[in-house]
């Protein structure tokens, strides 16, 4: 038994280290660590930057840009970004619907599709909830009716991250309203998004950012060519996505680069005329919170072991990671806020005053929205209950 | 990393699961704890027999020059079948001999431990320390023929099943270590809550051997504690697995409103949670275990087992409440180890120190 890397990993985890030391730029460095919002430009920067190194797809096959790494490199790799805290990759491209096209398209739609994916030069987004289909996915109701060579799409999606960012949009669309099961009748479409009837309508936040969005279809036309696998089989493709996450779900690197500032905001804080690393409260708060992440990550080490001795895919070790993980990064966001006290309160500077805005933190202000805005972690991507739903049902048979 | 046994390790922890299962199931460890002795003499035997009592002492002494990481897998074992025999007790005693103690004193210890003669304990504690190591008034006096202690200890663990004692008391020097024959100490025994047999320990003017240099026993101590307290990590890892698993079984077969009571949404999250808690406690005892062995310094050793004993407190804590409720009533009664294993879990939270006591550490070092 060894708690620790290899020395190849080591190795490996310096030289992206190294890497990411001189090629992350300083200003989305900058933007992240001061919890700014990134916009589109930002994400295909850096996402171009990692498909020119090679290292944008790494699960992908090597014909299609992949690389060799094992499973632990990988890991190592997006652990390592979430510690420097680069921008994220947009799942919706190269983790959703790239590995569906491996897996499912035809020949003309991975070739058509893959190759944009991979370099950044189509955005993507996923069309899966709509406003009565959240956790019960299955009961969703946007239709497509096959018409010649076309279907014709009319309905309403919601919950579109980056939606008004995106070129094209994935979705789970019924082609079949009488099939005998819910599951049935459900086909998975690629929509270009500058069709005629799409409209995209902003979701703004309690903590005031857009990122979701709602998008209606009205008389949509789509190419047959743009069906991926069988009409009606579209939820086979939706449950191999969801067998498809990936191992870094608990996002322990970027979870320890913001325990690590927390510890050393909380230290330049005041309180009854110490630190507040010094207040016994709050630093077994901090404490419990540290160790919890400490576990999980050997937790998650653990289970990428198990995944590289047995070869078997992580099944719902990954809901247990997801629930952890996000619980860990909304206890950061609550200790962030306990820390900044009342200086909590400030938001947004507004230019009617006549003392300037020179003096209001753009960073402090961030810290009350930012902790509005982690609610989404643990309702998000499969909400906790449903996790621990598929623990139940997956690993303890109930 | 290697999250896996190798294959030493994984053959002992086949047999010691084995021997759990078979020679010491619920019945049997009943038996075994309300006899006079509060444990079974054949059972010791055969830990060592199967080597057990070898694992942490160096081959010059008969052992198989392991540590706290191999002795994971046994005692994940015997926390899963709650064993009360002396075992962590006699490894606490024997570890401060192999720590501190000359050759010639090693030579007269640690073989009969290894070969399962000799019993040990560590008279440590005293009124008033709660969990604070550097505690110590209990006294020893140098008369020039040899040391003589005075000393009042409390919940000392195996006491009456040991032959020998390691017993801390002070000299003008500092703390020290003695090795000390039973036969010279008066016992106060008593059963645990988790059944096991401790006893407080009254020397007055009781011969002992000095172990190690004289004052300079804080260091040992602190390792053999924090070893002790890796080794109690692994112990409730298994604890909690029981735990876990007869819940789960209960679920599966106790049936209200004609179905399963684990088709119940609010019972399934409950028991999720349990096992998330006991994939989370595992991987400190692992951690722990590791450290406990190869730390670089005492400040890490120390920083990584708090951090484990703070998560096995909480989380045992918390698995162990959960079974009794989710057994309801059954849950309850001191016919069903479930109750035993709350019982367990419940002293082990504090144990070597609770999760406050840890976290003061766990932020001082």
């Amino acid at each position: 038994m060894d708690l620790n890397y290899s020395r190849e990993e080591i190795a490996f985890r310096d030289q992206v280290r190294g890497w990411l030391k001189d090629n992350l730029p300083a200003d989305l460095r900058d933007k992240i660590a001061n919890y700014e919002e990134l916009n589109r430009e930002d994400l295909i920067r850096w996402h171009k930057i990692l498909a020119k190194q090679g290292w944008v797809a790494p699960s992908w096959p090597k014909e299609w840009g992949g690389n060799d790494w094992s499973v632990v490199q990988r890991y190592i790799f997006e652990e390592e970004c979430g510690y420097a805290g680069t921008p994220p990759l947009i799942p919706f491209g190269l983790s959703m619907c790239g590995p569906v096209l491996l897996k499912f398209g035809s020949d003309a739609q991975k070739r058509q599709f893959l190759p944009r994916i991979y370099n950044g030069d189509d955005f993507w987004c996923q069309g899966y909830s709509e406003p009565g289909s959240g956790s019960d996915l299955a009961s969703l109701k946007t239709k497509a009716v096959r018409s010649g060579d076309h279907y014709l799409v009319n309905g309403q999606k919601i919950w579109t991250t980056l939606g008004h960012c995106a070129d094209w949009i994935f979705c789970l669309v019924r082609t079949d309203f009488g099939a005998a099961k819910r599951q049935e009748g459900i086909s998975f479409l690629l929509i270009d998004m500058k069709t005629p009837g799409i409209t995209v309508r902003p979701l703004i936040l309690m903590d005031g950012g857009h990122e979701v969005n709602e998008v209606f279809f009205e008389d949509v036309k789509v190419p047959v060519a743009n069906l991926v696998h069988k009409e009606g089989e579209g939820w086979t493709v939706a449950k191999y996505l969801l067998g498809h996450e990936r191992m870094n779900t608990g996002r322990i690197g970027a979870s320890k680069r913001e325990l690590a500032k927390l510890k050393e905001f909380a230290a330049r804080q005041r309180h009854g005329g110490k630190s507040l690393m010094e207040d016994a409260r709050f630093r077994d708060r901090l404490s419990r919170l540290e160790v919890e992440l400490m576990a999980l990550e050997i937790t998650n080490l653990r289970f990428l072991d198990r995944m590289r001795r047995t070869g078997q895919p992580p099944g719902a070790d990954v809901s247990m990671l997801k629930i952890k993980g996000t619980e860990i990064q909304q206890g950061l966001t609550e200790l962030m806020m306990q820390a900044v006290g009342p200086l909590a309160q400030p938001f947004k500077a507004l230019s009617s005053g006549n003392g300037g805005d020179a003096g209001f933190d753009a960073f402090t202000a961030a810290i009350a929205p930012r902790y509005c805005n982690f609610r989404k972690t643990t309702i998000y991507a499969g909400s906790n209950e449903i996790q621990r739903n598929i623990i139940a049902k997956m690993t303890l048979g109930l | 990393m290697n999250f896996d046994y190798n294959e030493e390790q994984q053959l002992l922890a086949d047999s010691v699961r084995r021997f759990i299962q078979k020679g010491y199931e619920f019945e049997a460890r009943r038996k075994i704890v309300a006899s006079p002795e509060g444990f079974s003499e054949p059972v010791w035997k055969t830990f060592a027999e199967m080597g057990l009592t070898g694992i942490p002492f160096s081959p010059d002494h008969g052992g198989f020059g392991g540590g706290a990481i191999d002795l994971l897998s046994v005692m994940e074992a015997f926390g899963e079948g709650l064993v009360v025999e002396p075992f962590l007790a006699t490894l606490l005693g024997a570890q401060c001999v192999a720590r501190a103690g000359s050759e010639a004193q090693k030579k007269a210890v640690l073989p009969q431990v290894v070969e399962g003669k000799l019993r040990m304990a560590f008279a440590h504690t005293e009124k008033g320390a709660r969990y604070d190591l550097d505690h110590v008034n209990a006294t020893a006096k140098n008369s020039g023929s040899g040391w003589s202690l005075d000393a009042e200890k409390v919940v000392v663990l195996g006491a009456a099943a040991a032959a020998q004692l390691v017993v801390s008391a002070r000299t003008p020097a500092g703390v020290s270590l003695f090795l000390v024959q039973a036969k010279g100490v008066k016992l106060k025994p008593y059963r645990t809550l988790d059944e096991m047999r401790a006893a407080d320990v009254v020397l007055a003017g009781t011969p002992g051997e000095l172990l190690g240099a004289e004052g300079q026993a804080m260091a040992v101590i602190e390792a053999v504690v924090d070893f002790a307290t890796a080794l109690v990590c692994a112990e409730a890892v298994g604890a909690m697995k029981y735990a876990c698993d007869s819940t789960l079984e209960y679920l599966k077969t106790r049936k209200q409103f004609g179905v399963p009571i684990g088709t119940f949404q609010a019972l399934q999250h409950r028991i999720v949670d349990m096992y998330i808690a006991y994939e989370q406690a595992k991987s400190m005892a692992f951690l722990a275990c590791s450290q406990a062995d190869s730390a670089a310094n005492a400040k890490e050793r120390a920083r990584a087992i708090s951090a484990a004993k703070i998560k096995i407190a909480d989380n045992a804590r918390h698995i162990s409440q959960e079974a009794i409720q989710l057994h309801g009533g059954m849950g309850m009664s001191e016919e069903l180890k479930v109750s035993h294993s709350f019982r367990r879990l419940t002293m082990i939270a504090q144990q070597f120190g609770d999760a406050d006591h840890h976290l003061e550490r766990f932020a001082s070092v």
